[in-house]
């Protein structure tokens, strides 16, 4: 028996944080590539020091739903999940490349193969290209676009950027959008200054970000010049300096995750084929305009 | 309801013929000898030197039928894979304590397990599989309604609970409480009712089980093995790094509050295992939950980092001017805050301290402009 688990920060103040991270589990579990699927959170429960009784499986394929490499994935889910003998030289990573690493768990003597975290993983890339799909309504979208990839820079982690530049620049080697930039909160080049950054007239806004949340949708979204104050909401796309700018918001919240989720664990060693297939094209929707018009009129973009 | 099914016999005879040992379980004995197979059970009498067709007819006897029904369902149906979902279904027929016919005969009418705010009623399907429903304990005999496919578009009109035969909804179910407030803590006292779990399997009953209440059959069962790791106050504060690794520095006074203001049945309907430390027992009642808490929550942890920073402030000595009524107002409205009660107070019952236009009198009274209580400034130096 093999079982997923994956694990989250999650939120005691609402429950947006989790929401994607169930989502996922849920377009997983439908798959049935797995005897089980289980979530686990740092901020929710159950927590990251029980999830794993709550798994029947001895095998054990852990992903972390987190953007990049650092505190959490080093430290904090690894102690918490009572993995034996963990050491972050398992996953000998330059900030980038973790990928697994087998270790037993103290705690129910099942075998782990923690993964590295999917926002490093290079079908990341294709998420935020799906999301931009999913916003503009558009499963071709990329002539005359500008994309630019949004992360919070280093304020606290220095992967954090690494992870914002290598998506830029494999979305710039597709060759697909005119323009691709990466963009942070609180470095520069900021996404304050967007329009600065791109020429072409259509630019849409990928937040690397995991869930929804204040930083995509308060800080952003004002930060951008979307609206002045974010309970108001925003169009998408909504003009700015005569630029139209199509928010996507976090890019964690777009169905096609779930496939990274699964690429984890196939790098891993589960053998998952099948419903990496079947998650890839059940999760496209942008031909599906309802949605997408739906968002437009509220406002908010995405979920 | 006990007559036993060809496929139910066949798993017997294949598990007596394929060399692993003889059947004991539960008060079924059964065997392959050389000649013959043997079977017995408290009630149905003895058997020996069955033939294959002897053996099904002895089976399908109205005194061993339950045994084996009961036999397949547990080892069969149930399995040994899920160890603590089987001791818990176990747990919910009291297997450990009644005979099978006692078991059968209780089962009719369903048996109930608490567990938190929900209850679990086991009962006995065709050829003795179990079916299990799961409630709110305030739904105790409301009707059903029927089968909610769309957990969107609850029958608001209708008095029956909406009926549910996914897990996985209870998570919806359990994600805010009846004013529409985000639930953190899954264990706190407000699961919304109205809804009924109404015919589950027993995977399918442990799992909405775990949707409400995380890892509670496992902690549960591993406490019942005498097997639950209690990581106590000081080990989880030491444990603790990053922005919580403060929380080491609240004193153990503190601890005790904490204990007190959250953990309480009242609060968290968990049974606090967790002390202050191996042999130093913190006096606040850990409460009398079916299942253990087994170290601070991660919501405890959130609270105690801020306790921990305000428990840095000195006291100061303020001087107020109040009314001995006023006093005992203020402490009116602590009270009421602390136990959730603010909503329950009429509007126009004045004789309550914390009722709103009492309230709004104390301020416009004894407010100053800059919201100061009696004009006493919060910080004298700096004003
Ligand atoms: S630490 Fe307290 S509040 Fe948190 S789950 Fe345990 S008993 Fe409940």
């Amino acid at each position: 028996m093999q079982a997923l688990v994956i694990v989250a920060h999650g939120s005691h103040l609402n429950p947006d944080s989790s929401a994607p991270t169930h989502r996922h589990a849920d377009t997983i579990r439908a798959t049935g590539a797995f005897d089980e699927v289980k979530t686990g959170f740092w901020k929710e429960e159950p927590s990251l020091r029980e999830v794993l009784r709550t798994v029947e499986s001895d095998e054990v394929y852990v992903v972390p739903l987190f953007v990049s490499e650092g505190y959490f994935t080093e430290q904090v889910i690894p102690r918490e999940l009572r993995l034996s003998g963990w050491d972050v030289s398992e996953w000998d990573s330059d900030g980038l490349s973790a990928d697994t690493a087998t270790l037993s768990a103290k705690d129910t003597g099942q075998t782990v193969h923690y993964c590295g975290p999917v926002g490093t993983h290079e079908a990341m890339t294709d998420v935020l290209v799906r999301r931009a799909e999913t916003v503009t309504g558009d499963p071709d979208v990329g002539e005359d676009f500008g994309l630019a990839v949004v992360g919070h820079g280093t304020e606290r982690n220095e992967n954090s950027a690494k992870a914002i530049e290598y998506h830029a620049e494999r979305v710039r080697e597709m060759g697909r959008f005119d323009e691709v930039q990466a963009l942070y909160m609180d470095e520069e080049p900021e996404v304050d200054d967007v329009t600065d950054y791109f020429e072409s007239e259509d630019v849409v806004v990928v937040p690397l970000f995991i869930a929804d949340g204040f930083h995509t949708q308060e800080d952003i979204p004002e930060d951008v010049g979307l609206t002045d104050d974010y309970r108001t909401g925003y169009d998408v796309p909504s003009e700015v300096d005569g630029h139209r700018i199509w928010y996507a918001g976090a890019v964690g919240t777009e169905g096609l995750m779930a496939d990274v989720i699964l690429e984890r664990a196939a790098d891993a060693g589960a053998e998952i084929e099948a419903a990496i297939d079947t998650v890839r094209e059940e999760t496209r929707d942008a031909e599906a305009t309802g949605d997408v018009a739906l968002d437009r009129e509220t406002g908010t973009a995405g979920d | 309801m006990t007559d036993v099914r060809d496929e139910q016999i066949e798993a017997l005879v294949e598990q007596l013929t394929s060399g692993s040992d003889p059947i004991d379980f539960d008060g079924l004995h059964a065997a392959a000898t050389e000649d013959g197979y043997a079977l017995s059970t408290p009630e149905g009498g003895e058997y020996e030197g069955l033939s294959e067709a002897d053996l099904r007819a002895a089976a399908g006897d109205g005194g061993v039928a339950p045994y084996v029904t009961n036999w397949y369902y547990w080892e069969e149906v149930v399995g040994h894979r899920g160890r603590h979902r089987r001791a818990f279904l176990r747990h919910a027929e009291a297997a450990h304590e009644q005979t099978v016919p006692e078991r059968y005969a209780a089962l009719e009418d369903g048996m109930r397990t608490e567990w938190g705010e929900v209850v679990v009623t086991a009962t006995l399907g065709a050829h003795g599989e179990r079916r299990y429903e799961i409630r709110h304990t305030d739904d105790a005999g409301v009707d059903s309604g029927p089968l909610n496919v769309d957990s969107d578009t609850p029958d608001a009109d209708s008095e029956a609970l909406d009926r549910y035969d996914d897990p996985l909804d209870a998570r919806e179910l359990a994600t805010y409480d009846d004013r529409g407030r985000y639930r953190p803590l899954k264990s706190a006292p407000s699961l919304v009712s109205g809804w009924v779990f109404d015919d589950l399997d027993g995977r399918d009953a442990v799992e909405t089980l775990d949707v409400f209440y995380p890892a509670s059959v496992a902690n549960w069962n591993r406490e019942r093995e005498g097997d639950l790791d209690v990581t106590h106050w000081r080990e989880t504060a030491e444990r603790q790094t990053g922005i919580y690794d403060i929380v080491e520095d609240l004193p153990r006074e503190a601890v005790e509050w904490v204990a007190q203001a959250c953990c309480v049945d009242s609060q968290c309907l968990k049974r606090r295992e967790w002390q202050y430390e191996e042999g130093d027992d913190l006096a606040a009642d850990g409460g009398a939950g079916a299942f253990p808490c087994r170290e601070p929550c991660s919501l405890v942890v959130a609270a105690a980092r801020k306790w921990t920073k305000l428990a840095e402030e000195e006291t100061h000595t303020y001087e107020f001017e109040l009314t001995p009524s006023e006093k005992e107002q203020i402490e009116a409205i602590i009270d009421a805050v602390a136990d959730g009660r603010v909503d329950e107070i009429r509007e126009a019952d004045v004789y309550e301290g914390a009722n709103r236009y009492r309230t709004r009198y104390l301020r416009a009274k004894r407010f100053d402009d800059k919201g100061n209580l009696s004009g006493t400034p919060t910080h004298p130096n700096e004003e």
